[in-house]
């Protein structure tokens, strides 16, 4: 069936900001689902409220709308923008749900406009517990036993049925927020109440535990002629009970003979076609490990997480079919862009594994709890390719970027037996690390399969891997064993530590055997046809397919591996551009990443894929082959800039501003040196090693003060410390990440914290704009709310940013980019931090100001000059309009995590709200961050003394927006003797009804709560945000945050929101 | 061990001898199935080559004996990237090495799997040696590898004598030219009584057992090797007994009915062929296939017989309907086993043609 010719304009709606459960894997499929579209001569309007993403950029759609996802805004978006389909199949969950708030609403039909991709019945069908359950029964497809409640007494009674333990799903909702397992009926209420509270629908299934059970999922896609096909099939090494997105997962199934194998495709392929999919589908089993007997898990209808990885895994686009099926296509119409000679209607062959691993959080969150369960957790993962499944397991770690390299990493050798065995039990992070410490002390793998009820058949692998430690340490290392450890995938520099020699001489032996890596192709077909696509894999022992190409002049550009705080989709945003950019200017572009997530890792962005880990040592394998005529770092995060040295060892010259600049920056004596030269303050202080040190520094400089390490991103290991106590606790945190690099103690200033990026081409400067945080030094720029252009600050200060920004671009020598944090206190402005490299704030900056910065920057690096880019060097002029970048957390996933804020970034994405005024913007921001504001007008104040003065006219303008305000004795009090009318509540552990129970009256719509400064030692404090947080409730933890609320709350009014096309920026 | 592989052109693959250590000249095929290796091992139609799986881990889940699609083993060798060393599967009796050993099949593992497939697709197929032999002498290798014919490999898998599977509809007159249980299966899961009759059985014993529709199963080798049964394929077209053949039964009514074969390239081995449904609503059905030979769409008279599928990657013929007659072939394996189960309602088609199950 060919396209629809109906189709004209399509409205594609994303999946808004990252949080953990919807992560960059949506951006990677809307982009490819736009340009898939526009490829058809489909014009697409385009709503996201995440800058970040690559698919709000006007090359990728016709119009771009920034604004928060909600269905007044789409409402008044197809009013605007009259579009005639709405494809909301490619936003995740929240696309979705969207999707059936406006067919709900009937207001779709109203107005002639059809969802493509999917109808609101599939949606349902799929969606809604209750309409699944009737549907799978209809088909005759297992599903565990379950009922769907509204209650917790139904909850209870039905458990009681079916015995303990049970699962309780919330329906309508992502990643599995607020799920978990029950094993009594004490935690059966909790998770059920919050479980109740969190559902869109107010439902949640309770069912019969599976726990144990191999958890295997298949990606389906089906078109509207019923032809439909698996993309590939997925197993969890870690059984059902861990939210896949938490678990390790390999790709193809493992264990699974061809008479499980077909059972459950056919079931996925009968699932698809009864639930009338058009596009792609996730279906997840739970399948006995010792029989035949298998439940249906869930069925997701869209584009998910799962999809993207298996896109990635075997080459199957699956968002772009997607996007082509809801166009009207078949499959058998839809060509294979890889072989070029077969068509979508097929299934991918995989001839060698796939491993996948998750990037959890549990480094930024070092209280929190690090059991993994079905709610998901990591906010990243990373995915590696071997023909083996040890050697996949091994290069996926060491893509994690988490000070893990091998199976050695996490030392459990001095637990005994029956710790181990005991600990075994723990279901976390480091699961297969105490496995394979099991294994060195002996315990079987029956053992370790009754206790974990991971296959034996991954044990085994891991024990092989063991084996080889055991054998490099204590065997001779013969050409053989070198051989076998590097099919193993076990890095030169673990070889050299296990046998006792250099890493330089086991390469050199290496050599000299012509034990080098050679490349193979991911092709959809296992080699049954040829592909035309270069996306490569590393493996040792196999003919070399990858060519180093000639001709054309040859860029490395480097990824920046897994989703983490600190490090997310922004830094993939700058990879893509600046890939873009060489190749418009003729060059061959190479990208190295290992996120299957990413628009970067997607086959066609650039001519050369490599999906490989981050580490010099496989970096280099990749240079000797390409031998590129430069690499860019400055786009990659911190990730590329920690391969800047191993390149320049590899002769790989570095693009743009030079390695020795880079240094300069980041090391604190020469960069004092620089300042000094330069004649610009900043904030006293000094570099220590040791917490005696710290702490005679903090004392001369006075406290608070500022305590981090050096060559860190995301403020990680940073804190203020405001006592010898806390340097102490604080320095012993620090050591514990990173001991190579000193430890910088700083006076901590009360200022504006303002930020600036900018390129420079060597001489000239160019500032796209300042930007401003709401919320005062102290708290991580990525976790402020951030304004531009700059509200509060003067022109002099103004100029005297432009001004520093060009001496210090200057005097670092930067080509390329730039990002300088500064602090103003009364027109005095002092420099907190440089960065010669791409930041977090770019795509939100280049989209607001119009400014397209990393193509520029990229054109720098090239040898362009500004002037002749058609800009003029300098500050540029302000916009009309306000943009405000909001942080989103995701905290309700992390359990046990500290929710407030302060110099260590917590959020995992951003939202932006732009408007013509500054209040709406900031409305708008947030609305898009989820706070949609009032709704029961209650409230919760609770500030430490040091506030108490501010919080009086806060709480007085919330007050007279007619809210009813509860604090705790001391703010209750301090309140009312100051005029503002606020309720006694208890604390928590005093008598009900106390705090506890306001919150979980779920009534309240907001929690002020000012923790303590430094170490937080106030438990209450503590279990109010996190209660607060875990039941949906708003948790504000700094007082300008809570101004600007209440500055957005009164004077906005939502249904005269203006919509702004910021492709027209 | 050290184990070779040498192929006709020249090319040379060092790997480790698994199965028996015996020297073996075969043609040599992929497979790319990424599960199902006992089935592909039991396949009969396999006789007279030696399998490269492209899929690297394999053995992973054992050997469960119930799997077999026959008796024994068929292919002379078989070629891996890498064996399990420990299975795991709740069903699996056996490992996949002690199952080569047993059966006498020599094979070669550790060598770079995807490297030979694209020898083979570049090149085609071709024939070559597995071998232990360090000393191997290249010279005199490779005109034994030219000169070796796969030759009448049917009569080495059929049935010996003619056996009945009992039920209580329609009955199958099964001709096996190297049949896959499943197939017989199939029809008694529709509860068909199926009588397997050898390959060389007269049409006019088939037709004196008065069946209600006639089988025509897969098999090994090149068809126009089986020129006997051709005759008596045409015996069974000129009757009016419904007929639905598989795989190599598909090309031997073919040639019966004055159609012609070629040999393909490299073949069709695995479990991802696209086929479409020309005959019905022109969906495309994900098929499990093997066969190295197919019916040339060109000279087919549209009189005699229209084309009922087509493979959607290359065009090649994938099925046909016999004009006027109530005749359905098809060129891939609704039986499955390994491979995608979505073409078995061809079994249902085919009870509809010997007028239902009443």
């Amino acid at each position: 069936m060919p396209k629809n010719p109906d189709i004209k304009k399509v409205l594609v709606i994303g999946s808004g900001p990252i949080v953990i459960g919807q992560a960059a894997e949506f951006d990677y499929a809307g982009t490819q689902a736009c340009r898939s579209l526009k490829e058809e001569g489909i014009e697409v309007v385009l709503l996201n409220s995440n800058p970040a993403t690559i698919m709000t950029d006007k090359d990728i759609a016709d119009k771009v709308y920034i604004e928060p996802l909600t269905v007044e805004v789409v409402e008044q978006l197809i009013l605007k923008e009259k579009p005639d389909s709405v494809l909301p199949t490619l936003g995740g969950q929240a696309g979705l749900n969207l999707a059936m708030e406006l067919e709900d609403r009937g207001f779709l039909r109203e107005h002639n406009v059809r969802l493509i991709g999917t109808t609101s019945e599939t949606i349902k069908k799929a969606e809604d517990r209750l309409e699944f359950k009737k549907t799978m029964e209809k088909i005759g497809e297992p599903i565990a036993a379950s009922l769907v409640v509204e209650n917790v007494e139904d909850g209870i009674a039905f458990t009681n049925t079916i015995g303990y333990p049970v699962v309780l799903r919330p329906a309508y909702t992502l990643g599995g927020s607020g799920g978990g397992i029950a094993h009594n009926e004490e935690e059966l209420v909790e998770i059920l109440q919050n479980g109740l509270r969190l559902s869109r629908v107010g439902q949640v299934l309770v069912e019969r535990c599976i726990a144990g059970w191999k958890e295997i999922e298949y990606e389906v896609m089906r078109d509207s002629n019923g032809n439909c096909i698996t993309v590939c099939n997925m197993e969890n090494i870690d059984p059902v009970g861990v939210h896949t997105g938490d678990s390790i997962v390999v790709a193809p199934s493992q264990t699974l003979g061809d008479k499980e194998y077909q059972m459950l495709r056919t079931s996925a392929l009968n699932i698809i076609s009864e639930l009338n999919i058009t596009g792609g589908c996730n279906v997840q089993y739970a399948l006995h490990p010792e029989s035949f007997e298998y439940c249906v898990i869930e069925v997701n209808p869209r584009v998910s997480r799962s999809s993207a990885l298996a896109s990635k895994a075997t080459g199957y686009p699956i968002a772009k079919v997607a996007a082509k099926i809801a166009l009207g296509y078949t499959l058998d119409e839809i060509p294979n862009a890889i072989t070029k000679k077969t068509y979508a209607s097929f299934e991918p062959m995989l001839d060698y594994c796939v491993v996948k691993m998750p990037r959890l959080p549990f480094d930024k969150f070092i209280g929190a709890k690090r059991t993994l369960t079905t709610q998901m957790k990591a906010t990243g993962e990373v995915m590696s390719i071997c023909t083996n499944f040890e050697g996949a397991l091994m290069k996926a770690i060491r893509s994690l970027e988490q000070h893990v390299d091998s199976l050695m990493s996490y030392d459990f050798s001095h637990l005994g037996r029956e710790e181990l065995l005991d600990e075994l039990r723990t279901v976390d992070d480091m699961r297969i690390w105490r496995i394979a410490e099991a294994i060195r002390q002996g315990i079987s793998y029956e053992e370790i399969h009754d206790i974990t009820k991971i296959d034996i058949w991954f044990i085994d692998k891991i024990a092989i891997l063991v084996e080889m430690e055991q054998a490099l340490k204590t065997q001779e290392l013969s050409e053989d064993l070198l051989r076998e450890a590097k099919r193993l995938e076990f890095p030169d520099y673990i070889i050299a530590d296990l046998t006792g020699k250099t890493e330089e001489e086991v390469k050199k032996m290496r050599l000299e055997a012509g034990i080098v890596a050679a490349y193979k192709m991911v092709d959809t077909c296992a080699a049954e046809f040829e592909a035309h696509t270069p996306y490569y894999y590393s493996v040792y022992g196999g003919v070399n397919e990858a060519k180093a190409t000639s001709g054309r002049k040859k860029v490395l550009v480097l990824g920046s591996g897994p989703i983490r705080i600190g490090q997310g989709i922004e830094f993939d945003f700058c990879s893509v551009h600046c890939t873009w950019a060489f190749s418009k200017e003729g060059y061959e572009t190479i990208i190295i990443n290992n996120n299957p997530e990413t628009v970067s890792t997607d086959f066609d962005i650039a001519d050369k894929l490599y999906f490989e880990p981050l580490t010099p040592e496989d970096v280099e394998n990749i240079v000797n082959i390409e031998k590129p005529d430069g690499a860019v770092v400055q786009f990659g995060g911190q990730t590329a800039i920690k391969l800047t040295e191993a390149l320049i060892k590899m002769g790989v010259k570095i693009l743009g501003t030079s390695a020795e600049n880079v240094d300069a920056a980041e090391d604190r004596e020469l960069f004092d040196g620089i300042l000094e030269q330069c004649g610009i303050p900043r904030p006293k202080g000094d570099t220590v090693y040791t917490a005696e040190e710290a702490k005679e520094v903090a004392n001369r400089l006075g406290y608070p003060v500022l305590v981090r390490p050096s060559y860190v991103l995301g403020g990680q290991g940073m804190q203020i410390a405001i006592n010898d106590e806390d340097v102490e606790q604080y320095i012993g945190i620090i050591n514990r990440i990173a001991q190579d690099h000193p430890i910088l103690v700083d006076k901590y200033l009360v200022g504006k914290e303002i930020e600036v990026d900018a390129v420079c081409d060597g001489e000239d400067i160019l500032i796209p704009g300042i930007m401003e945080h709401i919320e005062r030094a102290g708290i991580h720029s990525g976790d402020s709310i951030s304004v531009y252009p700059a509200q509060t600050i003067s022109q002099k200060a103004k100029d005297t940013i432009e001004d520093y920004t060009e001496k210090l671009a200057r005097a670092l020598h930067v080509v390329g980019m730039i990002n300088i944090q500064f602090i103003v206190c009364d027109d005095e402005v002092f420099v907190i931090e440089v960065n010669p490299r791409s930041s977090r704030t770019v795509p939100y900056i280049s989209k607001v100001t119009g400014i397209p910065i990393v193509p520029l920057a990229t054109k720098v690096i090239l040898g362009y000059k500004i002037k002749d880019l058609g800009y003029t060097p300098g500050l540029q002029p302000e916009a009309k309009h306000f943009a405000i970048k909001m942080p989103v957390f995701s905290f309700e996933k992390i359990r046990g995590a500290d929710i407030s804020l302060g110099p260590e970034m917590k959020s995992t994405g951003e939202c932006l709200g732009v408007a013509e005024t500054f209040n709406e913007a900031l409305y708008k921001a947030f609305l898009g961050a989820g706070i949609n504001l009032p709704r029961y007008k209650n409230m919760i104040i609770t500030v430490k003394d040091e506030d108490k003065p501010e919080i009086v006219d806060i709480a007085r303008r919330f007050s007279a927006i007619g809210y009813r305000i509860f604090a705790t004795r001391s703010t209750a009090k301090y309140l009312n003797e100051h005029g503002v009318k606020a309720v006694r509540t208890n604390k928590i552990e005093q008598p009900s009804p106390n705090l506890m129970d306001l919150i979980l009256g779920h009534e309240i719509d907001l929690v002020i709560d000012t923790p303590s400064q430094g170490v937080e030692h106030a438990k209450d404090g503590f279990l109010i945000r996190r209660n607060a947080i875990e039941t949906g409730v708003n948790v504000l933890t700094a007082l300008d945050t809570a101004k600007a609320l209440i500055t957005s709350l009164e004077d906005t009014d939502l249904h005269n929101l203006t919509l702004i096309d910021i492709a027209k920026i | 061990m050290k184990a070779f592989l040498i192929l006709e052109d020249g090319t040379v693959f060092e790997g480790t001898s698994i199965g028996a250590a015996k020297e073996v000249i075969s043609e040599i095929v992929f497979n790319t199935s990424m599960t199902g290796y006992l089935e592909v091992l039991t396949d009969p139609s396999y006789a007279g080559q030696a399998v490269c799986m492209t899929y690297p881990l394999i053995g992973n889940y054992g050997i469960c004996y119930e799997d077999q699609e026959s008796l024994k083993p068929w292919p002379d060798g078989y070629i891996v990237r890498e064996l399990s060393r420990l299975p795991s599967n709740f069903r699996s009796e056996d490992t996949i090495q002690h199952f080569l050993e047993i059966h006498d099949i020599p094979g070669i593992a550790g060598i770079d799997t995807r490297a030979l497939t694209q020898i083979l697709r570049e090149k085609g197929t071709m024939n070559g040696m597995i071998t232990t032999d360090e000393n191997y002498n290249i010279e005199e290798i490779l005109p034994k590898l030219k000169a070796y014919t796969t030759g009448k490999v049917v009569e080495k898998v059929t049935c010996k004598e003619k056996y009945v599977l009992p039920g209580d509809g329609p009955k199958v007159a099964l001709m096996d030219f190297g049949a896959k249980r499943n197939i017989a299966r199939s029809l008694n899961q529709r509860d068909c009584q199926v009588t397997v009759y050898p390959a060389w059985t007269t049409a006019e014993e088939i037709l004196s057992d008065r069946p209600d529709g006639i089988m025509l199963s897969n098999g090994p080798g090149d068809p126009k090797e089986c020129s006997e049964i051709i005759k008596e394929i045409k015996k069974l077209y000129d009757s009016d007994v419904p007929i639905f053949a598989i795989c190599l039964g598909h090309q031997l009514m073919a040639l019966a009915t004055g159609a012609d074969t070629h040999k393909m390239k490299y073949g069709h081995r695995g479990g991802n062929h696209p086929v479409k449904d020309l005959m019905g609503n022109n969906r495309v059905y994900i098929s499990s296939q093997n066969h190295g030979y197919v019916v040339d769409m060109e000279k087919l008279d549209p009189e005699v017989a229209v084309p009922a599928f087509v493979n959607v990657n290359d065009g090649t013929n994938e099925g046909l309907s016999y004009v006027g007659k109530n005749i359905f072939t098809v060129q891939f394996h609704p039986e499955a086993c390994p491979g995608p189960q979505d073409s078995s309602y061809l079994f249902d088609r085919f009870m509809d043609m010997m007028g239902g199950n009443q």
